[in-house]
């Protein structure tokens, strides 16, 4: 993985001290508020229900076991023995003293980690397919062009002051596991007829109040233009995009209200001045930051097949956990393996310190000390021996992480809502938890099959409603809560938007309404095969109104 | 009737004003009965605001029930009692019967 060198240490030193004196000079007066604020939030820092929150970036979810144990270190030490792995591939601490923040950041840096850009109107944390660098199924590893991004976008003086927030994705496989056309950019790492590597860009994707899909205006980019293309997109964005309206602010407004073909001409124009300068990328460059991403040294390790076959059968709990968190790696020796944050009735994405460090431990010992964070709120192994797949099974049994269920129902993605967030205005949390408990089954799980559900406590979609197959969007109404749900969302390369299928459910209804629009799709599907998302697109909203609302809901 | 609640500069803490000072707990709460005591709850406010002592002042809703502050709206009950999934942390782990919102 990428190690810092002179430069980036001293830059984020410098920072560090930097906001160390901000803080002190807040806390003395010197600086009020509304000058405060804004510099807070450049350094992650929140201020939601409870207490302050920091949000500390992990570079397109990649860290290691060292990095793994310092965020452990933190959780003990400042906060209250937990944190939350987001939909961003970052992670969040609800209880920080603001006092405190200029320690846990110094911490921070002493192991190549910090929390810029993790909010503000600039380039956040530039998100990457988690299995990146593992999945059989990759043209190329999309991190170095992550890094690439993130080492340009840092301070990039142009950009730090956007008409709003700017979030890029990268992929590197053509199906998509970084859910790129629900982002501001999204690139497609692919090779050309000539097999030279590059990439299809999307640009005007996101969710939040108006979800659109991301529109392809390039179909191949080579791989040296990537800076220089992207400025283009980033000017264009940055002259025109709405300033007077923060609702309207987002790139994707501007390229609906273009038109893609017109933003598109408007890019490339920008972009003719650009793209032979000193943003093209030179290959030994590039090759340098490839080498940072190497793969670790998988030596042949041919037994794995004989050990998994027998562990599966020896253990029932075993051969369900591959059969879900198991997934396929280039190499045949190899498997990347999920750890589910989602264990039945808990807290999407939260892990304890202990947990973490467990984590740490397995990765060490036998993961080549790389681990991930997913946007699906889970931890990833990339690289795992298959020989070692039932010992890293037993230590996640251990330390109560060897839920198996990656892909199904109770793998959700809850924002954390209105038991943190100030901006929340249901809960979404214990929406969550009730439906887990729910669906604890996994019997009934595995006969549901793969499902994705999603929930935000707010429009602004950090829990990715609009995109999950069920999404559930917690609002407020009359003071109370209420659950809109949405159908045949989709974050994948086949992307759309979920369609709002009626009226709301109140916090003791949603449960019930859930498995109602499951037990619909059971009794409908051409056979067990026909996902809950292949089965909406066949059968369109209908029957899914009527089994919640009864006929009468036609004429509505 | 209202009581005022803030954040605590230094730690983020959910604070509410009571006689001159700022409290951990909605329990001891002044509350304002009449619009002269919320103004006066109010420049209260911006006073510590402008000290330095707090963030985000407002002046919330709230009900008496059995003889205790209650407020109005959700978000201000999760506030004076913690997130409602972990009754462990937060000001009902200090104060029990604060859980359940």
């Amino acid at each position: 993985m990428y190690r810092y060198d002179e430069f980036d240490h001293a830059f984020v030193t410098a920072r560090v001290a930097e906001f160390a004196d901000q803080v002190e000079r807040r806390l003395s007066g010197e600086i009020t508020e509304d000058q405060f604020k804004p510099l807070r939030l450049m350094n992650g820092v929140y201020l939601q229900l409870h207490a302050y929150m920091l949000r500390i970036a992990i570079p397109y979810g990649t860290l290691n076991s060292r990095q793994m144990r310092m965020l452990a270190h933190i959780a003990r030490t400042y906060d209250k023995g937990y944190g939350h792995f987001t939909t961003r591939q970052n992670i969040q601490f609800n209880w920080p003293k603001l006092t405190d923040i200029p320690a846990i950041l110094t911490e921070l840096a002493s192991v190549e980690m910090h929390a810029l850009q993790t909010s503000g109107n600039c380039i956040r944390n530039v998100t990457a397919d988690h299995f990146a660098g593992a999945a059989a199924d990759e043209v190329a590893d999309p991190r170095p062009y992550a890094e690439i991004l993130r080492q340009w976008s840092s301070v990039h003086p142009e950009f730090s002051y956007l008409p709003r927030k700017f979030k890029i994705a990268v992929t590197g496989a053509g199906r998509d596991r970084a859910a790129i056309q629900v982002h501001d950019i999204g690139l497609q790492l692919k090779r050309n007829a000539s097999g030279d590597l590059g990439f299809a860009v999307w640009v005007g994707g996101g969710q939040g109040r108006t979800p659109i899909i991301a529109k392809k205006i390039r179909d191949f980019l080579p791989e040296e233009h990537l800076l220089s293309y992207v400025t283009a997109v980033m000017r264009v964005y940055n002259l025109y995009g709405r300033r007077d309206n923060k609702y309207k602010a987002r790139i994707k407004i501007l390229v609906h209200e273009t038109g893609t073909e017109e933003f598109a001409r408007q890019v490339e124009a920008e972009w003719e001045y650009l793209k032979d300068g000193e943003l093209k990328l030179p290959d030994e460059d590039i090759r340098a930051i490839n080498a940072y991403f190497a793969p670790p040294p998988l030596v042949s390790r041919p037994e794995g097949d004989a050990i998994v076959k027998q562990a599966r059968l020896d253990s029932r709990g075993f051969s369900e956990w591959v059969d879900r968190n198991v997934f396929t790696h280039r190499h045949p020796d190899y498997a990347s393996v999920t750890i589910s944050l989602k264990g039945i009735g808990e807290a999407p994405g939260d892990a304890s310190d202990a947990q973490m460090d467990a984590i740490a431990d397995i990765a060490e010992r036998h993961a080549f000390d790389e681990l991930r964070i997913s946007h699906e709120q889970n931890v990833i192994l990339p690289h795992v021996a298959r020989a070692d797949l039932k010992a890293v099974y037993d230590a996640l049994v251990a330390t109560g992480l060897a839920t198996p269920n990656a892909g199904l129902i109770t793998d959700i993605i809850a924002c954390p809502g209105l038991d943190y967030c100030a901006l929340a205005n249901a809960r979404s949390i214990p929406v969550a938890q009730e439906i887990s408990q729910r669906f604890a089954s996994l019997d009934r799980q595995r006969e549901i099959g793969e499902l994705k559900l999603k929930i935000s406590g707010c429009i602004n979609a950090c829990g990715h409603h609009h995109v999950g197959h069920i999404g559930i969007l917690g609002v407020e109404k009359k003071g109370t809560e209420l659950y809109q749900v949405t159908l045949g969302g989709s974050g994948d390369e086949n992307a759309s938007i979920g369609e709002i299928v009626g009226r709301g459910f109140a916090p003791d209804e949603i449960t019930d309404a859930i498995e109602t629009v499951v037990d619909t799709y059971l009794g409908l599907r051409l056979s067990p095969s026909e996902t809950f998302l292949d089965a909406y697109r066949r059968v369109g909203a209908t029957p899914f109104k009527e089994a919640l609302y009864g006929t009468e809901s036609k004429a509505a | 009737m209202k009581v005022l609640t803030a954040n605590r500069l230094t730690d983020g803490e959910a604070v509410w004003f009571s006689a001159g000072r700022w409290v951990e707990s909605i329990a001891e709460a002044e509350i304002a009965y009449d619009k002269a005591a919320e103004e006066r709850l109010e420049a209260a406010g911006k006073a510590a605001f402008a000290n330095n002592e707090v963030v985000d002042v407002e002046l919330i809703d709230v009900a008496l029930a059995g003889g205790t502050v209650h407020p109005l709206r959700l978000r201000e009950q999760i506030r004076a009692a913690g997130p409602t999934n972990r009754t462990d942390l937060g000001k009902q782990a200090r104060t029990p019967r604060l859980a359940g919102v």
